[in-house]
């Protein structure tokens, strides 16, 4: 498919970027029959407790969204909701950006539940699907392996269950969880994630233990959906204060739809706190900084826009991490970032070129 | 590590200096008896939040405490260390006491009227240059109104002081009451670094160590700022003004990019906040200069500094007696113009305080 003969574009002043889409979605979180279109996948132990009680998540934080299913007013398909039929999004996303890969992230309820054997079955019931429905029906696909990451128990029994499935490129989290991501509780999950070699794939949303923000209960989407990038900034101090990436030297992280105007103000803000309160985790051998270059990545998506566009490259010099960003258009979410649109700003065109495509390339083994 | 008590040799506005005391025996005088009896029979010893643990390296310069208490908690030691040598023209105290965390709402409005009737006594008509913040139980909003309603017209105090880690956002319509009385007395809004809500001081749940927390606290600032914005709080009071006490303030430049582009998509939702998001940030909001969370690259943060906006953000901190800063040499942003540098050091402070 990737081999198709396209019509040639009508104006090509440059050699066209590859582009890599590191986030789109053909699960959507909600809970809903609508939404589950995994169903037919889930173990039949667990079909008589899907149908009559099903669901039972930390409810209670959300607002409701801008647009049914957040999605692109364009983006139904003739069935199913946005993002769950194969055809339709090949037509609207990988043709006509002529993408030589799209990362699948698939926002299952899995980690969500309170019972967590049954949020193991959803995330069993995800990756089935996800493979005969997804994986084997277009190479240009890869996607994130759903696991049930609140007990790392049931998460690693799935990570050695399909873990070597070449289509699985890293594991699935979500943004809001338990317990900040560096402690104890998630580390049995990373030595298995390094021993297969997945990195932690964390994207936007999740419900966890409290209310969406450190100081209480938000009323309204924009702060639901603009605050997202605490849990993001709570999730990257917890990983490197903790030590995990002392104690997992070949750990990977990729925050998916964060943004990422923050990480440079939140390094500065962790190397000098370090500075001072160093005695408190003597196991850190480095500055927070050098663990963060080393071991995230982000997704563009949703691309910051400064007031001023040479914001933007300074920006890009404070994270100092070219070699960490990669493209995504979170299709088919409202807030999609187009491939020609996005990265207007980047100047240079080889630093565009690494952010399109080459560093995911590099990341999850692609050709 | 040498603790270099010397100024800039120019005067400045310090906006966060912390006055403290050594335990609740302070407030008895200022206690009406039947909470004098239910403190002697509980062994209730105040609030404690352990927001600036007694050890930590951070919660006190070398040789800031004094014989007798806590750092902060002797004036002579302060006007030596602070108000002297850094020439300050007025100094601004930002009392920690975090009634807020005290869930008898009655006994912490008596301990906040207790703890703003010390202030005047031992430190407003101590020394001249002094100006506090009103201690309010704002857990209940009333009871901070009337709070604000007893000292308002004190001129020694410039600001209501409230705690970061609230236990309900700063923008809910729940608090009209306790800004209705600010404006009324013409007071700021202090958000301070700290407290103890009960809540976990993230959206993922509790961090295991202080310097993580204190690294997060910058993300509580940010949930902070979109409420009082998409809330309403700067459409119900337009003239509320606000200042992020020890937040850190490199994080706002890109925060004020994520509001704006989310309110370009979703204001439909919040309809009377009818400008962008940054509008309202640099109309209503300060933030004080420590922790400058200054990047090693000079020029990176003079880049930060520009990205703000605006020069009228900035305000000028010691954070006495707060370990941010060796000297007057790593105290200030290198490579200011002098009249953004002198705006920092006084004329953001004296407009927004109305001093």
């Amino acid at each position: 498919m990737a081999m198709t003969m396209l019509e040639e574009p009508k104006i090509r002043k440059k050699e066209k970027l590859s582009v890599i889409d590191c986030d789109i979605h053909n699960v959507d979180g909600y809970q809903s029959p609508a939404t589950e279109v995994w169903v037919d996948y889930m173990p039949s132990a667990w079909k008589d407790y899907h149908l009559s009680i099903a669901g039972r998540r930390r409810a209670g934080s959300n607002c409701p969204r801008a647009v049914p299913f957040a999605a692109r007013n364009d983006a139904f398909p003739p069935e199913g909701p946005p993002g769950s039929h194969l055809g339709f999004m090949q037509e609207q996303l990988l043709d006509t950006w002529e993408m030589d890969y799209g990362i699948l992230n698939p926002l299952s309820p899995a980690g969500g539940q309170q019972n967590l054997e049954y949020g193991a079955a959803i995330a069993q019931a995800v990756n089935e699907w996800q493979i005969a429905e997804w994986l084997e029906k277009d190479e240009r696909l890869r996607a994130s392996l759903t696991v049930a990451y609140e007990d790392a128990d049931l998460a690693v029994a799935e990570i050695e269950r399909l873990g070597d499935h070449p289509g699985f490129v890293q594991l699935m989290f979500m943004a809001r969880t338990m317990e900040p991501l560096g402690r104890r509780k998630y580390w049995k999950i990373y030595e298995a994630a390094v021993d297969y070699d997945l990195p932690i794939g964390i994207h936007f949303g999740g419900t966890g233990i409290g209310p969406i923000t450190g100081a209480g209960k938000a009323a309204h989407y924009i702060q639901d959906h603009g605050g997202m990038p605490m849990a993001f900034q709570a999730q990257v101090t917890s990983y490197v204060y903790e030590g995990v990436f002392e104690r997992f030297p070949g750990l990977k992280i990729v925050l998916i739809e964060g943004g990422f105007g923050w990480i440079a103000p939140l390094m500065w803000r962790m190397d000098n706190w370090y500075r001072k309160l160093e005695m408190e985790v003597p196991y850190l051998k480095r500055l927070p900084s050098e663990y963060i270059r080393d071991h995230f990545y982000l997704t563009t998506q949703p691309v910051e826009e400064p007031s001023d566009p040479a914001y933007f490259e300074q920006m890009l010099a404070h994270m100092d991490m070219d070699d960490k960003l990669m493209f995504a258009t979170d299709y088919p979410h409202w807030d999609f970032d187009s491939p020609d649109q996005a990265l207007r700003y980047v100047s240079d065109r080889d630093v565009k070129k690494q952010i399109m495509s080459e560093n995911a390339r590099e990341l999850y083994g692609l050709d | 590590m040498t603790t270099n008590f010397t100024g800039l040799g120019r005067p400045v506005v310090d906006c966060d200096i912390h006055n403290a005391f050594a335990s609740l025996e302070t407030l008895v005088p200022y206690l009406e008896d039947h909470w004098i009896a239910y403190i002697r029979e509980s062994h209730f010893r105040g609030p404690g939040a352990n927001d600036y643990p007694g050890g930590a390296p951070t919660s006190a310069r070398q040789g800031t405490r004094p014989a007798n208490g806590p750092p902060g908690s002797d004036l002579s030691l302060i006007q030596k260390q602070v108000l002297d040598p850094w020439d300050v023209e007025v100094g601004i105290l930002a009392c920690g006491y975090w009634v807020q965390s005290v869930h008898n709402e009655d006994l912490a409005a008596s301990l906040a009227t207790a703890v703003n009737q010390w202030q005047i006594d031992h430190w407003l008509e101590k020394d001249a240059r002094l100006r506090a913040s009103l201690v309010v139980p704002s857990q209940n909003p009333i009871l901070a109104a009337r709070e604000i309603e007893r000292f308002g017209d004190h001129p020694g105090f410039v600001q209501v002081i409230l705690p970061v880690r609230s236990y309900s956002l700063y923008g809910k319509s729940e608090y009209n009451p306790m800004y209705a009385a600010a404006v009324k007395h013409n007071l700021a809004i202090g958000i301070h670094f700290g407290g103890a809500s009960s809540l976990p001081p993230t959206p993922v749940g509790w961090p295991s160590t202080y310097i993580e927390e204190c690294a997060d606290m910058a993300q509580i600032f940010q949930a902070q700022v979109l409420s009082l914005i998409s809330e309403g709080a700067f459409a119900r009071f337009p003239e509320l003004r606000v200042v992020l006490i020890e937040s850190g303030f490199v994080w706002m430049p890109a925060w004020m990019w994520r509001m704006d582009k989310e309110w370009k998509g979703l204001r439909r939702d919040t309809p009377w906040v009818v400008r962008p998001p940054s509008d309202y940030v640099r109309e209503h909001i300060r933030m004080t200069l420590q922790p400058m969370d200054a990047p090693i690259n000079s020029e990176h943060l003079l880049q930060m500094i520009g990205q703000l906006d605006s020069d009228e953000i900035l305000m000028f901190s010691t954070d006495y007696p707060h370990w941010h800063f060796d000297g007057p040499d790593d105290a200030i942003p290198k490579g200011l113009s002098d009249s953004l540098l002198e705006k920092i050091l006084r004329e953001n402070a004296r407009t927004f305080y109305k001093l």
